[in-house]
């Protein structure tokens, strides 16, 4: 058994962040692509730990930016969430094509 | 002789048109005549002092006459050493002109305060005439050619209002138009030729001028050494400034707009379009005489030949015309062709005496008086008759007395019968014209055998022919319509005995002329059978005038409608000008020079229109475009540096 | 003479203006316009008093205060004979404004706040030494005119504003751009954009022969250079009779003065390199200006035509490069200042009389409104140059500096030039004539002239063209240095 490394952590968050972009531009449903973003911010945190680990184990760097970024997903997700509440009420989907007004 | 004086002379008639252009109406009212009248009168006496004491006592020294510069006002410097000056040049020249502007225009002064009685604005004619006069004894003083072009403008503008005194009538806004814009036309030369000589001169001093272009030198061989379109600088400047001449002048082809300008009142057709402004052209041409005569040798024919034919072309209209204002219009195109023509004899031998040089300026000192009085008794006769054409006049000689008596005067002096005014100086015209140019006599002598017939034909129309009867039994008019006729008469008949030579010659030496008896035979001659021939076809009613217009049938015709040159310019004016310049240009602007702005704008809106799709309004393309975005950049940063590139 | 008080004036008039309450505002104006022409003339005054005491330094009451050193701008203000001549002639069109808006309805605070900070911008303009100042002052000057067409103005007001403000922008980006590539393109330490220090600096001939074009067809944009001057005609028949005033009286002029004193003065090298295209341009302005003002029909457009072949004169003076030339273009931006301030004024008197602007439409109206009329043909014979009138000793001494040039495309463009008062005396007296003479067309025959407020506004105006056509030598006296300076740097000096 070997023991992980940078490298395999990296391609974890590498695949996590593209099947993160892969989930974003093809659901529709805006939930879908909500957890999509949580994804994408998840592979940044997973990285953050891993450099931080690996490359810089006396600092705490990665790890307070993880942190933060915890924080700021659940916000962001409390908003986005409001949003689509709002959305569905307005439109009565949470799908994002019904949702395009804002064009030329 | 008083500098304040003489420049009293110009600014009397102008502080009369102060005073009446803005207190006219509220202040003078009925009075403003008056007032125009007094300040006329004491600038006529100032001016008659003035010239008399030049002639008599201080001009002549050592048997020449000063040329003077009593008073010189710098008005505007260029850089490049030119400068405008407001000047006063004494000669004989202008104290002549002095002598005829002030004259003339006070006896038209006091002949409107009758003529113009109770018109609704009395005071601003009476300011538009002291305006006029200013300007014109300005232009007479000017001891500047950019002076002289100032007060040309200016004299061309009080023409223009006066003409369309009667501002509601139509026609008198188009001829005081047509008026103005022909001479404008023609001082577009006068104005080139001002640049082009001043800046070979290197100077606008008419004086100074003058002898650059006379004593050989740099300025002279440089001037006629550079040509353009194969004539020297020097015949371009004089061609240029005499356009400017005949423009004012009417000579042909520029003459159209003399006899429209008759729509004015007739007292101004006296002063303005008979004897001071119309003349304006010839005073240029003489003040310029020694550059004239001196280098503009193949010039001066041209000079020549223009005057000789617009003399005897206005007088063959002259003869077909029905208003009797047009046939005096006519009749002063062709005196100042006589003038003109008399200004172009040089002699072969320029230290002779040039007679041709005294002549014209005796002649415009006789005309303007003679004239002056033609127009105002065709003035008389209008305000007594209340029509312009001569078929509502006839047999007014026992109606109007002293009228006929003056008219007869004049008539007479026009047509060259001794011993009036016009004889002395038409019979030195001829002679100076006979030495030089025989072609040119012949053509006078049978300007002025047409010159008797018309001026008869229409004194007869008038005062003898068919009695019109009935609804005229008004008096004459008062003292002041008929004392100017009188004072005017007596200068018809004195006016020819000045001993003229004594005066005015081009080199400002006095010099003698003889009259020379069987010289005189054929022109009085000629100038009889042109009287006889009026008698017998208009003294009494008859059907000869008309069967003789229908025997000479397209000539009659043509002569009658002015040898269609008004047409020929109207067509230009419409026809290019209009159709071909200003409509073309106004659609250009509207649509190709405007059209490239618009072009910009809704360029602008179809790229717009291309590329607004990319706003689709999906959050996820968005996303993808950001996505690409990031991607280039990113591979553009990292790839910078590799080897291919 | 302190400067700041010329720029202080319309402000502070300006923020009066904001803080009273509708009904005093033009008192308020009209106190502020007649503050500014005493402060015009007491600077005409202290001017020639300082020149008089025999003071030869060509920038006079010169104040510099630190602005954004970081960029290399400073607020640097002065005068020369020609900015004290533009500034009297900015202060007799601002108060002639003022009373002809008199009795303006809609919205009248905001209009005269505008009327006073167009003043303001074009002081500033004036006054300015510093490019950027200069291009700061000028862009102030543009924002109120796009209002007042939107605002207060007629007929197809949109459109007109929006071209107006688009096209002057489109100038104003191409001196930003030529002000910009200038001061990188020079080393950095000396990089300025003040322009006493540029003047004394060597711009070496690459950069000018480049920023020389873009900075002259900027500012010939806001002077009507052929071909951009689409926007005078519908921007001024559109405008109120103030703005129209103040467009073709004050703005066009800022045109011309920076066209002289941004491009030819700083750039000479550029100049001698363009002064035959500027040439050309002008001619083709002049003349064909003309002949299109004949084929119009309506009075503002008839005058906006004749400003682009007026202001052609302007043009033409500079491009020919001589100093009589080009003090007669500076003469030239006085004088159509005052007779086109003039001309639009009577325009608007009489529109709001016969409520038509169609010239075909009016006749005889001497009768009814004498005073106007006569007005009418004071402004109509300036405009044609009549002697004794300003028009008159402005287009004569270009045409005098033009021909000094000795070559024939020189002496051809001039007489181009000289063959358009013939046309303009053909369409101003078509005009003019048809307006005043011929049978009245009017709703009553009785008299129904001009009010105080109008009167006055003539008259100021008035004074201003019989002043310069009576008397030029004044203005020449004034003018004349300030030409010298930028004719010594034309010619290498």
């Amino acid at each position: 058994m070997m023991e992980p490394g940078l490298y395999h952590l990296l391609v974890i968050g590498a695949v996590l962040f593209f099947t993160g972009i892969y989930g974003f531009f093809t659901r529709r449903n805006m939930i879908s692509m909500l957890m999509s973003i949580e994804l994408m911010l998840n592979s940044v945190n997973i990285n953050f730990i891993a450099f931080n680990k690996y490359l810089w184990p006396d600092t705490l760097g990665g790890t307070f930016f993880t942190v933060f970024v915890i924080a700021i997903a659940a916000a962001e997700a409390a908003v986005a969430l409001a949003i689509i509440i709002n959305l569905y009420r307005s439109h009565s989907s949470i799908n994002v094509e019904v949702a395009e007004e804002m064009k030329f | 002789m008083n500098t304040t004086n003489i420049l009293l002379i110009p600014l009397l008639p102008l502080l009369s048109f102060v005073l009446l252009g803005l207190f006219g109406k509220s202040f003078f009212k009925t009075k403003a005549g008056l007032v125009g009248c007094s300040l006329m009168l004491v600038s006529f006496i100032i001016a008659v002092v003035t010239a008399s004491s030049y002639f008599f006592s201080t001009g002549l020294q050592n048997g020449q006459y000063q040329q003077l510069k009593p008073f010189l006002m710098p008005w505007l410097k260029f850089a490049n050493g030119l400068v405008i000056e407001m000047g006063l040049l004494i000669d004989p020249l202008s104290m002549i002109m002095i002598f005829v502007v002030t004259f003339i225009s006070l006896m038209v002064h006091i002949f409107s305060l009758s003529y113009m009685k109770g018109e609704e604005r009395f005071h601003v004619y009476y300011a538009f005439l002291g305006l006029f006069t200013f300007s014109m004894l300005g232009l007479v003083l000017s001891s500047n050619i950019f002076q002289i072009y100032i007060f040309w403008e200016l004299v061309g503008v009080s023409s223009f209002l006066l003409i369309g005194f009667f501002y509601q009538k139509s026609s008198a806004l188009a001829a005081a138009k047509k008026a103005f814009i022909v001479t404008r036309f023609a001082d577009l030369g006068f104005l080139i030729g001002i640049l082009l000589l001043s800046a070979q001169a290197g100077t606008l001093d008419f004086l100074e001028l003058i002898s650059k272009f006379t004593t050989p030198g740099d300025t002279l061989s440089s001037a006629l050494g550079t040509t353009f379109l194969g004539f020297s600088l020097l015949s371009w400047g004089l061609a240029l400034v005499f356009m400017g001449a005949a423009g004012k002048s009417a000579m042909f082809p520029l003459h159209i707009w003399l006899p429209d300008a008759m729509e004015g009142p007739t007292p101004v057709s006296a002063l303005i379009h008979a004897a001071t402004m119309v003349v304006a052209g010839v005073f240029l041409v003489a003040r310029l005489y020694p550059v004239y005569a001196f280098s503009g040798a193949g010039f001066v024919h041209f000079i020549d030949d223009i005057g000789a034919f617009t003399a005897l072309f206005a007088a063959v209209i002259a003869c077909t015309q029905t208003d009797i204002k047009r046939v005096l219009a006519y009749s002063t195109i062709s005196q100042i062709g006589f003038m003109m023509f008399a200004l172009g004899q040089v002699p072969a031998d320029l230290g002779a005496v040039h007679l041709g040089y005294t002549a014209s300026i005796f002649h415009l000192f006789t005309h303007a008086i003679f004239k002056a009085l033609l127009f105002l008794g065709a003035g008389a006769v209008i305000h007594y008759v209340h029509s312009n054409e001569m078929k509502d006049m006839g047999g007014l000689r026992k109606k109007m007395p002293v009228t006929h008596a003056m008219f007869l005067l004049a008539c007479l002096a026009i047509a060259g019968v001794p011993p009036f005014a016009g004889f002395f100086s038409k019979e030195e015209i001829l002679l100076a014209a006979w030495e030089n140019n025989p072609t040119i006599f012949w053509m006078a002598l049978i300007t002025s055998g047409l010159t008797a017939f018309y001026m008869f034909r229409l004194y007869f129309s008038i005062f003898w022919n068919k009695e019109h009867d009935g609804h005229h039994h008004e008096k004459e008019g008062d003292i002041f319509l008929l004392a100017p006729l009188v004072i005017l008469g007596i200068g018809t008949v004195v006016a020819g005995f000045v001993p003229f030579s004594h005066l005015v010659s081009s080199d400002r030496k006095p010099f003698e002329t003889e009259l020379h008896l069987q010289f005189s035979i054929a022109p009085v001659a000629v100038g009889l059978i042109g009287i006889l021939l009026a008698s017998w076809m208009y003294r009494k009613h008859s059907a000869i005038p008309e069967n003789l217009a229908r025997n000479m049938g397209g000539f009659y015709k043509a002569a009658k409608n002015k040898f269609y040159i008004d047409e020929v310019w109207l067509g230009f004016t419409k026809g290019v000008l209009f159709n071909l310049i200003a409509k073309p240009a106004a659609w250009v602007d509207r649509n190709i020079v405007d059209g490239m702005v618009k072009a910009t704008g809704s360029g602008m809106e179809w790229i717009s229109y291309r590329i607004k799709g990319l706003q689709s309004g999906k959050v996820q393309q968005y996303g993808l475009f950001f996505l690409f975005g990031i991607i280039i950049i990113v591979s553009v940063y990292l790839f910078k540096n590799v080897p291919w590139r | 003479m302190n400067l700041i008080l010329i720029i202080l004036i319309p402000l502070l008039t300006g923020l009066a203006i904001l803080g009273l309450n509708e009904k005093h505002a033009r008192t308020a104006a009209l106190a502020g316009a007649i503050m500014q022409v005493v402060i015009a003339i007491g600077l005409y005054l202290a001017f020639t008093q300082e020149r008089s005491i025999g003071n030869v330094f060509p920038i006079l009451f010169e104040q510099q205060y630190q602005w954004f050193p970081a960029l290399g701008f400073s607020f640097h203000i002065g005068v020369d004979g020609i900015s004290v001549a533009m500034i009297l002639l900015t202060a007799f069109v601002v108060i002639a404004g003022v009373l002809v808006s008199w009795n303006m309805e809609k919205m009248k605070k905001e209009f005269f706040f505008f009327l006073t900070l167009l003043g303001f911008g074009a002081y500033g303009f004036f006054v300015s030494l510093d490019l950027m100042v200069m291009f700061f002052f000028l862009e102030i000057a543009v924002i109120p005119k796009y209002l007042f067409i939107s605002i207060w103005g007629s007929g197809n007001k949109d459109y007109s504003a929006n071209k107006l403000a688009l096209m002057l922008m489109g100038g104003s980006a191409l001196i930003l751009v030529a002000l910009m590539g200038m001061y990188f393109s020079m080393p950095p330490e000396l990089r300025t954009f003040d322009m006493v220090k540029l003047a004394e600096m060597n711009i070496p001939f690459s950069l000018q022969r480049w920023v020389f074009p873009l900075i002259f067809t900027g500012f010939g944009v806001f002077t009507a250079m052929f071909p951009f001057h689409t926007w005078v005609p519908d921007g001024h028949s559109s405008a109120p009779t103030a703005g129209s005033m103040f467009l073709a009286g004050i703005s066009m002029k800022l045109g011309g003065y920076g066209c002289l004193r941004a491009a030819t003065y700083l750039f000479p090298e550029g100049a001698h390199e363009y002064s035959g295209i500027i040439i050309v341009l002008a001619s083709i302005a002049i003349i064909y200006g003309a002949f299109a003002t004949m084929m119009q029909k309506d009075l503002k457009y008839i005058n906006a035509y004749s400003s682009v072949s007026h202001c052609g004169f302007v043009l033409l003076g500079i491009g020919m490069l001589t100093k009589t030339a080009i003090t007669g273009a500076v003469f030239q931006m006085v004088s159509h200042g005052l007779m086109t301030a003039l001309f639009f004024a009577i325009i608007g008197m009489v529109y709001e009389r016969t409520h038509t602007r169609m010239v075909a439409d009016m006749g005889g109206l001497l009768k009814v409104m004498p005073f106007i009329i006569t007005t009418l043909y004071i402004a109509g014979f300036a405009s044609l140059g009549l002697p004794g009138l300003s028009g008159f000793v402005a287009e004569m001494t270009v045409f005098v500096g033009s021909w000094e040039n000795q070559t024939f495309f020189h002496r051809a463009a001039t007489v181009i030039a000289c063959a358009s008062i013939v046309v303009t005396a053909v369409y101003i007296l078509r005009a003019v004539g048809q307006v005043s003479m011929g049978p009245l067309k009017y709703s009553s025959d009785q008299k129904d002239d001009a009010r105080w407020n109008e009167k006055w506004a003539a008259v100021i105006l008035i004074a201003g063209i019989l002043i310069m056509g009576l008397a030029p030598f004044w203005l020449n006296d004034l003018v004349s240095p300030g030409v010298e300076v930028i004719t010594n740097k034309l010619a290498g000096k």
